[in-house]
């Protein structure tokens, strides 16, 4: 069952962080540099416990590796540095308010961040609303399958590994389709992108999911 | 049994975000009767976090982490909130746009039984309501960009093939078609296209002015 998340019980102070300044400084020092994180880590513990205990010492950790990557990506989308900073900013927040929405069988960590600030970045640069599909019927059978996580965790990482050893010229149109520069009818120039088995994994959660509610 | 889905392409501009609103309308509405595409925008979002990932960090501000740590404690206490699932023929980010459901849309005839609603969204594309009385046709017409047509009542057929609820016909500039509504039941569907229809006879060029097309 989802743990409905309390809303936070003291204010924060921000020595609490400190600690955690040699982890943030080591991420934004990387400015410039690509990043090659050839395996990549599971923060779905971070996101379990932001949801179920607040813990800022978690969202520390996960705003010291994304926070940076999230202001690149908004950057290169066409925001200015002082707006790609607010709006990241906006990203993580949402994310400790929405903790209790991420489904590990559906998308992983980083996934999830990704669509946040997507959605920001329709909202802020693009000013127009995003219409959304349908929510999921929800309820405490709904609490995702273990096995279904972990499986999708396996196929993300595969997909990474496979859009990494794509020839250059592919991979850098799938990263203009995601920056922002492609039209839909050039997006059909780009061939392979190998989704077929996670999106059978992710297939087989819903089913599983829909099945639950009937 | 849903047979037409969405493109690849528009699957992945959707996830990518950088759809025109009235696509990416046309979008949200199918996924929410059809979990096969769902599916797959969810591994396109997946390809959107691997981009994330391997994005060139940028140089956050110095107090950035305790600036985002002061909007969550301003902001709005966490709720859970109940799901968006709708109960009525218009999925719900249709409705989200007419502001209920069928009996909500706000219709006006442009002749020949034919009734549309045009939806507010921006401008670099027009999304439509349309309602064919069962058996007749949409006029005769061309396309210049993309026209994407989302069955959510009755069925129509052209010299294609034939669309029932949940179906997408995605049609391009080569594609030249005369859509007829089945006899038995109004045919109500979703429409959006990025640039004015080419419409064949005389009767529908003067149409086509009512139409706002
Ligand atoms: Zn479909």
């Amino acid at each position: 069952m989802l743990t409905s998340v309390n809303t936070m019980e003291r204010p924060i102070a921000p020595s609490e962080f400190r600690a955690h300044s040699a982890v943030y400084r080591e991420a934004t020092s990387q400015t410039g540099k690509p990043n090659v994180s050839s395996t990549t880590k599971d923060w779905t513990a971070h996101i379990i416990a932001i949801r179920d205990k607040q813990d800022q010492v978690a969202f520390a950790d996960l705003f010291a590796h994304f926070a940076p990557r999230v202001k690149g990506f908004l950057m290169k989308s066409g925001a200015d540095a002082s707006l790609a900073e607010e709006c990241t900013q906006e990203v993580m927040a949402t994310l400790w308010r929405k903790a209790h929405m991420f489904d590990p069988a559906r998308a992983s960590v980083a996934t999830w961040i990704f669509t946040i600030a997507r959605n920001k970045k329709i909202d802020a640069l693009r000013k127009m609303r995003r219409p959304e599909p349908e929510d999921l019927p929800w309820g405490p059978e709904a609490e995702p399958d273990q096995a279904d996580a972990i499986g999708l965790r396996q196929e993300t990482e595969q997909l990474a590994d496979a859009i990494k050893q794509l020839p250059d010229k592919q991979r850098k149109l799938i990263e203009q389709a995601y920056f922002g520069d492609l039209s839909h009818s050039e997006i059909a120039e780009i061939t392979g992108l190998p989704l077929g088995t996670i999106k059978s994994r992710i297939r087989l959660a819903l089913d599983r999911l829909r099945h639950a509610m009937n | 049994m849903i047979n037409h889905h969405l493109t690849p392409e528009l699957m992945m501009a959707y996830s990518a975000g950088t759809l025109p609103e009235a696509f990416a309308l046309v979008v949200a509405t199918h996924v929410s009767m059809c979990d096969g595409c769902r599916a797959e925008i969810d591994s396109f979002d997946a390809v959107g976090g691997c981009m994330v990932e391997d994005a060139r960090a940028a140089a956050l501000s110095v107090d950035s982490l305790e600036a985002t740590m002061r909007l969550i404690a301003q902001g709005p206490a966490t709720t859970k909130q109940m799901p968006r699932l709708s109960s009525g023929t218009l999925p719900s980010p249709l409705q989200d746009y007419v502001g209920g459901d069928l009996d909500a849309i706000k219709w006006r005839s442009i002749g020949m039984g034919v009734k549309q609603a045009i939806l507010p969204t921006s401008s670099d594309a027009t999304a439509r309501l349309l309602y064919i009385p069962a058996g007749s046709a949409v006029p005769d017409h061309g396309h210049r960009g993309t026209e994407l047509t989302l069955v959510l009542q009755g069925a129509f057929s052209d010299d294609e093939d034939r669309f029932a609820r949940g179906d997408v016909e995605v049609a391009n500039e080569d594609l030249q078609h005369t859509p007829v509504a089945d006899i038995g039941m109004d045919c109500i569907c979703l429409a959006a296209t990025d640039a004015p229809l080419k419409f064949n006879a005389f009767i529908p060029r003067l149409a086509q002015r009512f139409l706002r097309i």
